[in-house]
């Protein structure tokens, strides 16, 4: 390995190299890059014949042999089963929830979609837009839980699908922001209690898989809490996001606390203000802006996280597919389901992901200025 | 490097005491003495917390129809939903007091245990451990047997000859019990595979990844009944021929509630017994028999003796029928599965039902 | 008076008393917790302890690494759990990274298909949840492959089917006593020469064959051997009985998909890192290897790849960890992992604490291995500094 010792040299060239062409233009012409040498064009060929053999086979099942209307019977001898998702997509969206009250949790999906809209463009990172968050996020539960208005009252364990994997993606970065600003500014520290109490919840928690919290929040705290107080199994599960997505916020919160010049924190001391001052108005603000790409990835692994309560007996989107497909009238089609499935994580996910790279270039480019 | 040995010992010393913690709480019970009578739940503590909250909260399955699963408008039915219902009725008045709580299997005894439900009705067989372990079963709702489902045309009619076939086994069941016994026995080659949850089994088998699905013969009626394309196509034959009563449970330590639950469903059965219908009730109660007229309260007694009101046998006949009529709507004659009465008739036609005395 | 109010206002007493709070807040929490647990369960007469991880498990485990039946303890069959997930994380994140590294390097290419193609599969497997993958292979090899009766068999000894994959399984008849023993010396001699001949080779500069020497002549000891000691080699073909296959290997459905999503998910992200740790090497050591006349597959293998792994080695360690910890979705399509056993045991003892404790402590210990591990790694090919 550390053969810097030695004297003799490692590489010895015995011949001049042959002289060579001036290299090419930045910009080759597409034949060229496909043709223009014998690797490149074996692998064109071998793409486009595995493309060409592909092909007419994902058309005739997607297309030409695939049934969009009718029943479980036309399903059973055919290519894709659209029909399927036409037939079921209620309850894949909103799983058990009465059909009668559909209407809200689609009213719950815009307004967090909406929302969602909303917040993209910096300028309307504002106090307005914060408190219409916690307005809409506190909205959306009474909506979805009724009981007061005149609505009819939903028991969550009726909540399915879509909502469900909204609303757990919101509440626990909601809930989970304000524990991770905690848990980082510990983390920071240079007091020893803080500090290890903070590392100690971090670790832990990024130490365990989130199925063992999952399990830990729907077995082991109800006999955790004391007699006769209980909490909603959806609650519970919460609980453990909340963990999870405080322990990743933390994280990347204190790359962001780590980035900041000593400078500023002793300009604000000079100024006179104390810890909490200087904290609250020169540090978080700084560290937060400078997070705000690596935190949009943390939402991309709370969306995906969600689809984990599967195995705690929620019904969000991926079981709520899974109940659909279980309807002994049609032969499973299990590809279009998960396709569907797939296809809504994809669009939110890639979304957010195309988000934070425009956000990271706007924002690099304003640091060059 | 040091920053991490540093995280690691955090971690474990947060760890250790949660672990020390645990092992010195598990000592205790011999201090603390015999849980005799009214420590936490005291008499009364759930009747009167069911009271205060306005429902009875039931565990249920994810999904079984017949005992327990919600119809396309969300409202729950099945058999072990209505002894649920008719403790509400009995408690509350009303048999729509009540919230159902899906539960998976593992964590049907622990919300039980830790109060998050009042009653346990979960097609759960009584088995000692269970039992043991901070649970009271209260009596048999339903006599079932572990089963198996191969298809017809495989030509199985036994376990012997379902030797070397793949069988899909759901954890935290008995039935994982009783194919460890069939692979010690009669089938050695027999192949498990396991899932975790009752729907992925079940699709597991309709896949074709298995050739067997192993569970209660009721269970596999209701799979039969709902999941099957063809319900003609699939065969059910017992697997061992031991007998499973599936038995509502409630938690240790109210004895109240215990006689409540028990006494509810006794109710059904004592119904069948006197031939009182949810049709008849009304008349009923103008009988002179003294059994009858005592059994609907029209003479008091057996409520104030249990808590409750005079009335409370007349609110579940009348809401719900007797027990033969449940069996029949649920999973009878009347219903999608078509199970035989069999051992679930009352002692007096010879099945295992036995209704006790009111009085 | 004034002692008082200055003991009051001292920072470093105030400091004391925040971290008191503080650190009793925690412990009253925790204590909280675990006098509440042990009340409940003193209450409801659940026993506690480890005591039942001696007891019979009486529930069968599908597949295993290693040996068990169900007359086995409960101890064991955790231990058998903890062998499946290492089994499964170890493999998926060994094939991961090679394929990680495929998807890096056609993600770089200059050729649009293949660049084009690695980007779609990148971002569709980026974006998707995990356990949506898993449940998807899981239907596709069920549901998707055909009955055993009608099973695929390419040729002779090959089954492809709902029940898995079964191959022939080689068998080698006779005393294995010394074909084992010259394959072991072969090994180690080959070992020895390949590094005696790069010792050697860095040192003149002048190319050697040691390496290729050594190979050659195991091969001839180890043919030797066999021949001698007449062993004979045959394969165990799978067959299909009344039920399934029986004889030769196979590989179930449930591990086929937990494993291949695990792969195709991971391969993603760590060719994402690969990719970023190749495009930190600066441009001038491409270019100035290339005026050394070094070929692009040598550049990149002996100058851009040694100083991609310092950026690489970070990240990789938690992707290591998270293919650990991902492989508890083994339960969500069957494949008996430590989480699927821990939730059985839960199930037939009722010992939550004890089974979600053991399941905390294994992955805990898991993820501080694997750290330690990395650090060590990262630590032997740093930048050393003079």
């Amino acid at each position: 390995m550390t053969d810097m010792t030695q004297p003799t040299p490692v590489f010895v060239r015995t011949a001049p190299t042959p002289a060579r062409a001036a290299p090419l233009a930045e910009r080759r012409p597409l034949w060229r890059l496909l043709f223009g040498d014998m690797v490149s064009a074996a692998m064109t060929l071998v793409g486009l014949l595995g493309l060409a053999w592909m092909l007419p086979h994902l058309l005739s099942w997607a297309v030409i042999n695939s049934v969009w209307t009718g029943g479980g019977d036309e399903c059973r001898q055919a290519g894709a089963c659209w029909a399927f998702l036409a037939e079921k997509y209620p309850q894949i969206l909103f799983g058990i929830y009465p059909p009668a009250e559909q209407w809200r949790p689609i009213a719950v999906c815009a307004l967090i979609l909406g929302l969602g809209l909303w917040s993209l463009p910096p300028r309307n990172w504002t106090k307005a837009t914060l408190g219409l968050w916690v307005g809409g996020v506190l909205g959306s539960l009474f909506l979805m839980g009724g009981g007061v208005l005149g609505l009819k009252s939903v028991p969550t364990s009726a909540w399915g699908g879509l909502p469900v994997t909204l609303l757990l993606t919101v509440w626990s970065l909601g809930l989970g922001f304000p524990l991770a600003v905690l848990l980082a500014l510990g983390r920071r520290a240079s007091l020893p209690v803080p500090r290890y109490l903070s590392i100690g919840i971090i670790e832990l928690i990024r130490g365990l898989p989130l199925l063992s919290l999952l399990f830990i929040a729907s077995i082991l705290l109800p006999i955790m809490l004391p007699d006769g107080v209980s909490i909603d199994k959806l609650a519970r599960a919460l609980a453990a996001m909340v963990l999870v997505s405080a322990a990743y916020i933390a994280e990347v919160l204190r790359g962001g606390l780590q980035a900041i010049p000593k400078g500023q924190t002793e300009a604000a001391q000079a100024l006179g203000l104390n810890w909490g001052q200087t904290t609250r108005l020169i540090v978080l603000p700084q560290a937060i802006a400078k997070v705000i790409p690596p935190l949009t990835s943390t939402i991309i692994v709370m969306v995906k996280n969600t689809s984990l309560v599967l195995v705690v007996g929620l019904f969000d989107l991926l079981s709520a597919g899974r109940a659909a497909l279980a309807d002994p009238d049609w032969p499973a089609p299990f590809a279009e389901t998960y396709l569907l499935i797939a296809l809504i994580y994809f669009t939110i996910c890639f979304s957010i992901s195309r988000y934070a790279r425009w956000l990271e270039m706007r924002m690099s480019k304003g640091s060059r200025r | 490097m040091r920053g991490m040995v540093k995280r690691l010992l955090a971690g474990m010393c947060l760890l250790a005491l949660t672990a020390c913690g645990q092992t010195a709480a598990e000592k205790k019970p011999a201090a603390g003495g015999p849980v005799s009578g009214p420590v936490g739940g005291a008499v009364g503590g759930t009747l009167k917390a069911v009271r205060d909250r306005g429902y009875v909260s039931c565990g249920a399955s994810t999904g079984t129809v017949g005992f327990g699963a919600p119809d396309s408008r969300g409202y729950w039915r099945g058999l072990d939903v209505e002894t649920c219902r008719a403790v509400a009725a009995a408690v509350l008045g009303d048999k729509d007091k009540v919230r159902f709580v899906p539960l998976t299997g593992q964590q049907r005894l622990t919300a039980l245990q830790s109060g998050e439900i009042d009653i346990l009705p979960r097609t759960t067989t009584w088995t000692l451990s269970r039992d043991a372990n901070g649970v009271n079963f209260t009596l048999p709702n339903y006599y079932d047997y572990d089963g198996i489902m191969v298809r017809k045309d495989r030509g199985v009619t036994s376990s012997r000859e379902l030797d070397g076939a793949s069988v899909c086994v759901q954890t935290g069941s008995t039935t994982e019990v009783t194919f460890t016994n069939l692979v010690a026995s009669v089938a050695p080659n027999l192949k498990a595979v396991i899932f975790d949850s009752t729907q992925a089994t079940r699709q597991a088998f309709f896949s074709g990844r298995c050739d067997a699905l192993i569970t209660d013969a009721s269970g596999l009626a209701s799979v039969r009944a709902t999941m099957a394309s063809n319900p003609d196509d699939f065969i059910i034959f017992p697997a061992d021929g031991k007998l499973s009563p599936l038995t509502p449970a409630v938690r240790h330590g109210d004895d109240q509630w215990f006689d409540i639950v028990k006494w509810s469903f006794q109710a059904l059965l004592m119904a069948e017994e006197l031939r009182i219908t949810q049709a008849n009730i009304d008349e009923m109660r103008k009988s002179q028999d003294p059994t009858i007229r005592r059994f609907l309260g029209v003479e008091p007694g057996n409520g104030v003796a249990l808590g409750l009101d005079e009335e409370w046998t007349y609110r579940i006949v009348k809401q719900l029928g007797n027990y033969g009529e449940m069996f029949d709507r649920n999973v009878g004659a009347g219903s999608p599965l078509k199970l035989d009465r069999g051992l679930n008739r009352l002692f007096r036609d010879g099945g295992l039902m036995v209704p006790m005395a009111f009085n | 008076m004034t002692s008082l109010s200055t003991l009051l206002n001292d920072t470093r007493t105030r400091q004391i008393g925040l971290q008191a709070l503080m650190l009793a807040a925690a412990i009253g929490g925790i204590g909280w917790l675990v006098l509440n647990t042990a009340g409940n369960l003193d209450e409801r007469g659940i026993t506690g302890g480890f005591g039942f991880l001696e007891r019979a498990a009486r529930f069968p485990i599908a597949e295993s690494i290693i040996h068990y039946r169900p007359t086995d303890s409960f101890g064991w069959a955790f231990l058998v759990g903890l062998g499946n997930t290492l089994f499964l994380a170890v493999t998926a994140a060994l094939t991961a990274t090679l394929l990680g590294l495929g998807v890096a390097l056609a993600r770089r290419s200059t050729h649009p298909l293949t660049s084009g193609a690695a980007t779609v599969y990148v971002e569709a497997m980026r974006n998707t949840p995990l356990v949506v993958q898993l449940l998807f292979w899981y239907a596709l090899l069920t549901l998707g492959l055909p009955n055993i009766h009608m099973a695929f068999t390419p040729i002779d000894g090959v089954i492809l089917a709902d029940r898995g994959l079964y191959l022939p399984r080689p068998v080698i008849a006779g005393d294995k006593g010394p074909f084992v023993a010259a394959l072991l010396l072969g090994l180690a001699a080959t070992a020895a020469a390949w590094r005696y001949g790069r010792i050697q080779r860095l040192r003149t500069g002048i190319p050697n064959h040691y390496g290729w020497i050594a190979v050659f002549s195991t091969l001839l000891l180890v043919g030797l051997v066999w021949i001698s000691s007449s062993l004979a080699l045959s394969l165990d073909r799978p067959v299909i009985g009344r039920f399934n296959a029986t004889g030769g290997m196979g590989l179930s459905p449930e591990f086929t998909a937990v494993f291949a999503g695990l792969l195709l998910y991971s391969a993603a992200f760590i060719g994402e890192i690969i990719r970023g740790g190749i495009d930190a090497v600066d441009k001038g050591q491409w270019e100035a290897g290339r005026a050394l006349g070094l070929e692009e597959g040598k550049i990149l293998r002996l100058i851009v790849i040694p100083q991609a792994l310092r950026v690489i080695i970070p990240p990789m360690t938690s992707q290591y960890i998270n293919i650990t910890k991902n492989t508890t979705l083994a339960l969500a399509v069957g494949y008996p992992d430590i989480a699927l056993v821990a939730a059985t045991t839960i199930n037939q003892t009722g010992q939550a604490v004890e089974g979600i404790l053991i399941l905390m402590l294994v992955f805990l210990t898991l993820s501080v291995t694997a750290s330690l591990f990395m650090n060590w790694y990262n630590r032997r090919i740093a930048l050393v500094t003079r």
